[in-house]
């Protein structure tokens, strides 16, 4: 670079926040002496419309073509401060921010002349990165306007009606021969006590009739290639392959119900878990006559037993089933053997007062002590412990319930792996933050709703289909997806395609391809990558240079940590 | 904020309209979050900011709806600014007017245990940070007029009408914590050691009151710290039988925190059922049984009484026919979570109906954020209990119906 480098830099007091502990013209009076530093000022909050009009107007008038801002926390500020040198005509890449306040007035409140000293070192290492800087474009690609939603369950269909009605085209995979999911097998939902099936229909018909909704039944997602607004899927729909181009992809693939082969005698006929119970209320497939107790065990194979989690739905599947018995047989005896009863929110705790009310006995016992069920003289009994009589109940039992948990479906780990997005330790589709990205996957593009998540009810699954479809709609509705320039590339001379990158990337962005007749060498497909840094540290060949942070950029800054590069 | 910033990112225009100062929320006031520990205002903060920042969002604070005309796809909505008496677009927030101001007065946002001036931002992180005077404590000297260097003082100002069409509208208003002080048995307003949930978060928030330290009013170290469950909640004596959802949680998170400030304190939680159902929950209570000794223990005290030390003894009966006694040094109320003061009103203007307990009623339960009028959609905890991640699904989802408003157009709008 043969320009002159001239840089500024703005220290912020944020009020108090810096200027009560640094001494701030101190460090702006030791900026203005750092190497190509030519302008550097002080302003109470850089981040107010003064310090950015501060900020524009120095850069104009003294020529910056870098500026550093000593402040808060980029978390939250460098994207403003790159705005606003791009409003003045400033590349926002040569933009370089300085933690001054989280990682140095905050955590030294009470150590001011150290933290003027560190606000000095941070300012100068700043300053050496900087004057490194090189210019960045952001890059932009378009959007395929059209979605793939997997999994034509209730959540999936709720995201793809919602997407259809948006204006965007949906293709719905489905892998069995009809749509709907789990709630095929259920025969009335709580709280309305309405019937699943007629429930499912209504759904079903509104897939069925809507234009921009194309339904693949009987179809399997053999490979996903492309990133967010250019998806390639490859279906096999009932034996042909055939391939969608879409701009996103919701993941709405359902859970299953555990199978407790070899726990509490279970064998599907006197002992049955709940979904073969709603098949038989269904069918009315019971006969009452010689049923004169019904026991129901929760928590069986799960919170400990063979899955760790709570599965959240199964209490309040137990009480419906059992106040459904209840109101249709009421001489029945009806036993729910329960440890912690999740019957959470507002309508739950009302239903399940009208389960105690209809006759329902709820039985608790210890997780340590759970239930056994034995057959004794070719009758099948079931011990509760009783905690406060301190002893096991024997109840004769015509019929045992066993309310297992949800679980992931095999076939997630290898959709797991087309996608390239994580399952949890519970198998678990996982989502990108816990707490605030309940269904975005860390990778742009694609989403996840319903119990393919974890386990939930039929309203949570319902919202979370529409969360999916507005996440998804951005991108759909926007055309184009915008990414930061600060990303990996390769160096194709010295790379030497050992595929260490590949196997640590985790967004799937950079794979080795063949170039050359046995040349294989690493590529970025840049939409892709987050600019993580994670091959660019794992490259033994040091071919990947990771834009922003490069290698001389980050030395510099290093080598500034210890040592002064004055005018 | 999640519907907005969906809405928003899709290329929808957004009013965001917000109470209180400062957007954000509850979510502002805590420390931690389960089932995680991340730090709330950490992972808030930045979400504060990109949707004040976001071009499509046009964020108005201290104001309320006073009005809805029309129907969906055309409201009007009349909404009513009240004045900070502080110019909003010349304050920049520096707070020389707070650092004069000579009036002490409890903040709200610190559930009352610390003193703010006359002249304030709830929090450190406020968005947007403009200052508000308190006009109603003011004992009008004048000072922060003098001192302000942006001539931003405005005593005159009045209240602001501003008008705004919009195809949809999205109620998102939160929850109240239930003052515990006609509950008499637990003795909350009486006995100086008996806390709220929301109290205890300030406590042991290191950008709370105290600095992050647990420490009773009269200065004595705490040694055991009680939390009891279903405060006012799940009890029909008040009409209130409903689970809050979150605080068996939210006291395991609690008892987790101040074991980790404070490994010598006992904790002792009292439940009736622990409701730890949501992802990574029963785990998280694993960790705080098993990693943390947190003591969960069956049973809702009938009484407390303080004894005069200042500490306190919890009457409980649980696998026996006999009554325990627990003594600790601090309580903590998981009181009832209850829709935000003033859902009623609101209710009216937007023509909308509320449900027996005050939330917002659905028109169909398995379509959890169709409102009783079509073209207006609920979100997060106005409509029923549910935690964050449940709120911010929540949120995405009602504006993906008010997406289906705007990008879809009449003809197929509803199924």
């Amino acid at each position: 670079m043969t320009e002159e480098i001239r840089i500024g830099v703005f220290i912020c007091h944020c009020g108090i926040n810096i200027g009560g502990v640094v001494d701030v013209p101190a460090v702006v009076d030791y900026a203005s002496t750092l190497k190509h530093v030519v302008h550097a000022e002080r302003n109470l909050y850089t981040c107010s419309s003064e310090g950015l009009e501060a900020i524009k107007s120095a850069i104009k008038e003294h020529n910056l073509n870098r500026v550093v801002v000593a402040s808060c926390t980029p978390r939250t500020h460098e994207s403003l401060f790159r705005a606003t040198c791009k409003e003045a005509g400033l590349n926002p890449y040569l933009f370089e921010f300085v933690n001054i306040r989280d990682q140095c007035s905050w955590v030294h409140m009470h150590e001011p002349e150290s933290a003027t000293e560190k606000a000095k070192d941070l300012v100068r290492m700043g300053v050496a990165k900087a004057a490194r800087l090189e210019p960045l474009e952001e890059l932009t690609s378009d959007v395929i306007p059209t979605a793939v939603v997997i999994g034509a369950g209730i959540s999936g269909m709720t995201a793809a009606l919602s997407l259809a009605r948006s204006g965007f085209s949906v293709h719905l995979i489905e892998k069995e021969r009809e749509p709907g999911g789990l709630l095929r097998n259920l025969y009335k939902l709580y709280p309305t006590d309405e019937l699943a099936a007629e429930f499912l229909e209504q759904r079903i018909r509104a897939v069925n009739a809507h234009e921009r909704i194309t339904l693949h039944l009987s179809s399997t997602v053999k490979e996903v290639e492309g990133y967010v607004g250019k998806f390639k899927v490859i279906l096999d729909e009932a034996g042909v392959e055939q391939a969608i181009d879409a701009g996103v992809i919701i993941v709405a693939t359902g859970a299953k119900e555990f199978e407790p082969v070899g726990l509490y005698e279970y064998d599907g006929e006197k002992v049955i878990t709940q979904l073969q119970l709603e098949e038989k209320l269904k069918k009315s497939d019971l006969n009452w006559a010689a049923i004169k107790t019904v026991v129901m065990i929760q928590c069986v194979g799960a919170r400990g037993e063979v899955v760790g989690y709570c599965s959240k739905i199964c209490c309040m599947n137990a009480i419906k089933n059992a106040k459904l018995i209840k109101e249709t047989h009421p001489e029945v005896n009806v036993f729910i053997a329960h440890n912690e009863l999740q019957a959470y929110g507002e309508e739950y705790e009302l239903y399940y007062r009208a389960a105690k009310k209809a006759g329902v006995r709820f039985l608790r016992f210890p997780l340590e002590q759970r239930p056994k069920v034995r057959k004794s003289e070719g009758k099948l009994i079931v011990d509760v412990f009783h905690e406060r009589l301190n002893l096991d109940i024997p109840i004769e039992a015509d019929l045992v319930v066993l309310s297992v948990p949800l679980v992931q479906n095999p076939d997630a780990l290898h959709l797991s792996k087309l996608l390239k997005v994580p399952l949890g330790q519970d198998k678990f589709f996982f989502e990108a933050h816990v707490k605030l990205r309940p269904v975005d996957f860390a990778t742009d593009g694609i989403f996840l709703c319903g119990t393919a998540h974890g386990p939930k009810d039929i309203g949570e699954s319902i919202a979370q289909g529409y969360a999916a479809a507005s996440r998804a709609t951005i991108p759909l509705a926007k055309g184009y997806v915008r990414s930061e320039p600060i990303i990996s590339s390769v160096n194709e001379e010295l790379c030497v395609g050992c595929g260490i990158c590949e196997s640590v990337c985790p967004y799937g962005a950079i794979e080795v391809v063949e170039v050359d007749e046995d040349k294989k060498r690493a590529r970025v497909t840049s939409v892709k990558c987050k600019g993580c840094g994670t091959c660019g540290s794992s490259c033994v060949k040091r071919a990947i240079k990771m834009y922003h942070f490069s290698d001389d950029q980050l030395i510099a800054q290093e080598r500034a940590a210890v040592t002064t590069e004055v005018r | 904020m999640q519907a907005a910033f969906d809405l928003a990112e899709a290329g929808i225009k957004v009013c965001l309209v917000e109470k209180t100062l400062s957007i954000g929320g509850r979510m502002a006031q805590l420390d931690k979050t389960f089932p995680t520990n991340d730090c709330a205002i950490c992972i808030l903060a930045p979400k504060m900011m990109d949707c004040y920042r976001h071009e499509n969002i046009e964020v108005l604070t201290f104001s309320e709806v006073i009005s809805v005309e029309g129907e969906v796809g055309l409201f009007n909505v009349k909404i009513l600014r009240r004045p900070r008496f502080i110019e909003e677009e010349l304050c920049n927030g520096c707070g020389d007017c707070a650092r004069v101001c000579p009036m002490g007065i409890l903040n709200r946002f610190d559930m009352d245990l610390r003193v703010r001036s006359g002249a304030y931002i709830p929090f450190l992180q406020a968005v947007p940070l403009i200052y508000a005077l308190d006009r109603e404590k003011c004992m009008r000297c004048g000072l922060c007029k003098v001192v302000c260097g942006k001539d931003a003082i405005r005593y005159d100002q009045k209240p602001e009408l501003v008008e705004r069409t919009v195809g949809a509208i999205i109620v998102a208003t939160g929850f109240d914590p239930l003052d515990p002080s006609d509950i008499t048995e637990y003795g909350y307003g009486t006995y100086d050691n008996v806390l709220t949930a929301l109290e205890y978060e300030r406590l042991i928030c290191a950008a709370g009151p105290t600095g992050g330290h647990v420490v009773r009013k009269d200065g004595k170290e705490v040694k055991r710290i009680a939390w009891i469950q279903c405060v006012g909640a799940r009890d029909t004596r008040d009409n209130r039988p409903y689970c809050c959802s979150v605080c068996c949680m939210h006291a395991t998170k609690e008892a987790i925190l101040t074991r980790e400030h404070y490994p010598e304190v006992e904790t002792f939680i009292l439940y009736t059922d622990l409701r730890c159902f949501g992802k990574g929950f029963q785990e998280y209570v694993n960790r705080a049984k098993d990693d943390y000794g947190v003591v969960y223990i069956r049973g809702k005290p009938g009484e407390i009484r303080e004894k005069e030390n200042g500490n306190l003894e919890l009457f409980y009966s649980p696998y026996s026919d006999k009554v325990e006694i627990l003594e600790v040094d601090m309580v903590v109320l998981c009181t009832a979570l209850i829709p935000s003061e003033g859902v009623e009103t609101l209710a009216k203007v937007l023509g909308i109906e509320l449900d027996e307990y005050n939330f917002f009623k659905l028109r169909d339960p398995y379509n959890p954020t169709e409102t009783t009028r079509e073209g207006i959609f609920v979100a997060g905890y106005c409509q029923a209990p549910r935690d964050i991640p449940e709120c911010i699904a929540h949120g995405s989802a009602a504006a993906s119906r008010a997406m289906e408003v705007v990008l879809g157009g009449s003809d197929d709008r509803r199924d």
